[in-house]
């Protein structure tokens, strides 16, 4: 059981930027893909979400088997795929709690009505978790929270949702060094033989909190070297720089 | 049409329909007073002679007539699609001649059945004081909880309301609204039939809603309900107000006058909830006069109907008095609704507010048009306008006309208007948590009318919320 990316060629407006891109992340592992800016990591994250501005132009991504292209962006949210966003996108008038339970309610088998009390007994205790203010029930998805509201607020709901793969985009990009704790306690405890986790980061800090069982560099569109925790804080000290040299040489 | 929609299931599909189309349906006419077709002295005087009108009434009717005539089509500002109303077309009066019954089961078959199945009864049961269920021209049910009849609460259509209690609503009959205010009030002067006349007493609060239903079951057929609510100092009272035509091939034309009184420390609150089908020309005038600290608000939602032309107004009289309008619009394609609201400060210290928010989809068209007046001469007033439309196609459209004159620096107003739209990212953000592209839609439009919503009672808002979803399944993508 994974999710499977195999030779993906997709960009926006005719402009080719993920390049042959593949990668297996199978349940109950975390995967961590880094790259400077540029080399497609947040394509990667709206092709995988199905983002109707990005093209596929060759390749599959798979999801336990299923062909995920063929899936409307919701149909693949409720087959099990969260994205959460760089940069999440404000819902004026419609409640956090409202938006959690229609997100809900749309995976529930027709004409069966979600709890509305082991809900919010669910909602409150995740929010505990996360340090969020019960206020941000009755507040405007979005509307008005800064960065590291947003980030939390995009937590909440992947711990909500409960899906079978989560792609993190730039979750840890403008955290500050205790949101960035507190984000990192939710991801690992939801941590399970059950979930696969993909987490796309222009920095080593994260893992520092997220300890990846795989790291993944993207650069040019591809992955370009793979290897354990270890990558990471490689990368961190020698910089980006010689691996796009290394590519070009080897390219 | 999206992929989301397309694949909606059976079950869904049936249940948005049933919904949608809910008042889409009739049962065959079988009336025994029918004014014929078009429009002359003689329509006037079959009218008066089955109402058994009274003199003055008789000769109010025939003037208004002349006045109708005289008045040209307000196309020079408002749309052509006006000139389509074929005047000699319509039949003005249709009614089986009986008297309003005060129970259910009195009430015929086909028409009991009809307001049966717009949930009538039902509501009545459960929340109301009083209901006055039109059908066509005339009442076909009446009722007011005994409690507010023994506290002096009279609640009657206009027929009763001007022969059995001429001393109470003459006074007021036709002054807040005059019958040149413009073509419109004119024709509905001339014809009008059925309404509800209702008087509060003085100090009487009423705690539960009375809810007049209009119903439009004959095709070519127009309704011209007159509505006039008086109540005395300090009393209290909310009105609601519902309303349905099946859809025929031909144009229906609905052509109200609701005039409100509020008298010293009164309040009234009328809610509208209108649901006509997209081939009804809605044209109403509705207009509340407000004396010392009195209070009138109007609480509109039209969502139905080919074109509203409305503007609920307050004429603040009285020192103190105020004025709020808060109105929800919904135009999808082939429908135009043309609202607003009208504030006249007439008087110190005298406070108004407009809220209103439009949403057009597809090739749907909302306009607002707002006035407020504030004179030189008057000080301390207060008027708050803000108008908020969102489009949700890039062919739908929406126009803003405020016109805000306000002399002397005594005063203090204040306008905002916005015109935004469902954002595409907005759109694959809500999608992403696993939401359809109908249900994020409309998810958005409910969060962009919410805290409008919160003004309708309860069971108003649901069913509101109900509505606004139901438009949206059919019109994205």
């Amino acid at each position: 059981m994974s999710l499977i990316v195999k030779d993906l060629h997709a960009g926006i407006e005719g402009t080719e930027i993920v390049k042959g891109l593949s990668l297996e992340v199978p349940k109950g592992e975390v995967h961590a893909i880094m790259g400077p800016n540029g080399s497609g990591k947040s394509t990667l994250s709206k092709v995988i979400a199905g983002h109707e501005d990005y093209v596929v132009t060759g390749g599959s991504v798979t999801l336990d088997g299923a062909n995920l292209l063929e899936l409307a962006v919701d149909e693949r949210a409720r087959a099990g795929i969260f994205l959460a966003f760089q940069y999440p996108a404000d819902v004026p008038g419609v409640s956090n709690a409202n938006f959690i339970r229609a997100a809900l309610q749309a995976r529930m088998p027709k004409g069966e009505e979600l709890d509305a009390v082991a809900y919010y007994k669910e909602l409150y205790a995740r929010m505990d978790q996360l340090g969020m203010d019960r206020k941000f029930t009755a507040r405007s998805v979005n509307e008005g929270f800064s960065g590291g509201e947003k980030k939390r607020n995009e937590i909440l709901q992947m711990m909500m949702l409960d899906p079978k793969y989560c792609v993190l985009d730039e979750t840890d990009s403008g955290l500050d060094i205790d949101a960035l704790k507190v984000v990192a306690e939710g991801v690992n405890s939801m941590r399970s033989p059950e979930r696969g986790f993909l987490i796309i980061t222009h920095y080593q800090r994260l893992l520092d909190y997220i300890q990846p069982d795989h790291v993944h560099v993207l650069a040019g569109g591809k992955i370009v070297r793979s290897g354990g925790k270890e990558l990471a804080l490689e990368l961190e000290e020698r910089g980006y720089d010689f691996l796009k040299e290394e590519h070009l040489t080897t390219a | 049409m999206s992929e989301a929609v397309k694949t909606l299931d059976a079950d869904t599909k049936s249940a948005i329909n049933i919904d949608r189309e809910k008042g889409d349906f009739r049962y065959p006419e079988k009336h025994k007073f029918n004014a014929g077709t078009g429009l002359t002295a003689a329509t006037i005087d079959y009218i008066c002679d089955v109402k058994g009108d009274k003199d003055w009434v008789r000769e109010f009717r025939h003037r208004a007539l002349k006045v109708f005539e005289g008045k040209p089509m307000p196309t020079h500002w408002a749309t052509k699609d006006l000139e389509n109303i074929d005047f000699d077309k319509i039949r003005y009066y249709l009614s089986d001649g009986a008297k309003p019954k005060r129970t259910w089961d009195e009430v015929p078959d086909d028409v009991k059945e009809t307001f049966e199945r717009l949930g009538i009864p039902q509501q009545e049961r459960a929340f109301l004081a009083g209901v006055e269920a039109q059908f066509d021209s005339e009442a076909a049910y009446s009722n007011v909880k005994e409690e507010l009849s023994k506290e002096g609460v009279i609640f009657v259509n206009s027929n009763e309301g001007l022969n059995e209690h001429e001393d109470i609503f003459r006074p007021y009959f036709g002054k807040v609204i005059p019958t040149g205010d413009n073509k419109f009030s004119a024709l509905n002067s001339a014809v009008f039939s059925g309404g509800s006349f209702i008087y509060v007493p003085k100090g009487v609060k009423v705690k539960h809603p009375l809810q007049a239903y209009f119903r439009i079951n004959s095709e070519n057929f127009g309704q011209f309900e007159r509505t006039l609510i008086i109540c005395d100092e300090g009393a209290e009272l909310t009105y609601m107000e519902g309303c349905t035509a099946p859809k025929f091939e031909t144009a229906t034309l609905h052509s109200a006058v609701v005039e409100l009184v509020a008298l010293k420390g009164a309040k009234i609150q009328y809610i509208t909830v209108q649901n006509w089908s997209s081939n009804v020309f809605n044209l109403v005038t509705k207009r509340g006069l407000a004396m010392e600290d009195a209070e009138v608000r109007w609480i509109d939602c039209n969502i139905g109907s080919r074109l509203t032309m409305k503007y609920p107004g307050v004429v603040m009289k009285g020192k103190g008095a105020r004025g709020e309008v808060i109105s929800i619009a919904l135009a999808n394609s082939g429908q135009h609704q043309d609202t607003g609201a009208k504030m006249i400060h007439a008087a110190d210290n005298t406070t108004s507010n407009v809220v209103s928010k439009s949403i057009s989809v597809g090739e749907g068209r909302s306009t607002y048009r707002g006035q407020v007046h504030i004179p030189k001469h008057l000080k301390g007033c207060r008027n708050n306008t803000e108008c908020d439309a969102l489009l949700i196609n890039s062919n739908s459209r929406t126009d803003t006309y405020p016109a805000i004159t306000v002399k002397g620096n005594q005063h203090a107003t204040q306008h905002e208007a916005s015109v935004s739209q469902v954002s595409e990212e907005m759109l694959f953000y809500m999608q992403q948590r696993g939401l359809s592209e109908a249900a994020a839609m409309s998810l958005a439009v409910n969060g962009f009318v919410n805290e409008l919503v919160r003004e309708f009672p309860m069971e108003y808002s649901v069913e509101l919320k109900r509505l606004i979803e139901l438009e949206m399944e059919g019109s994205v993508g």
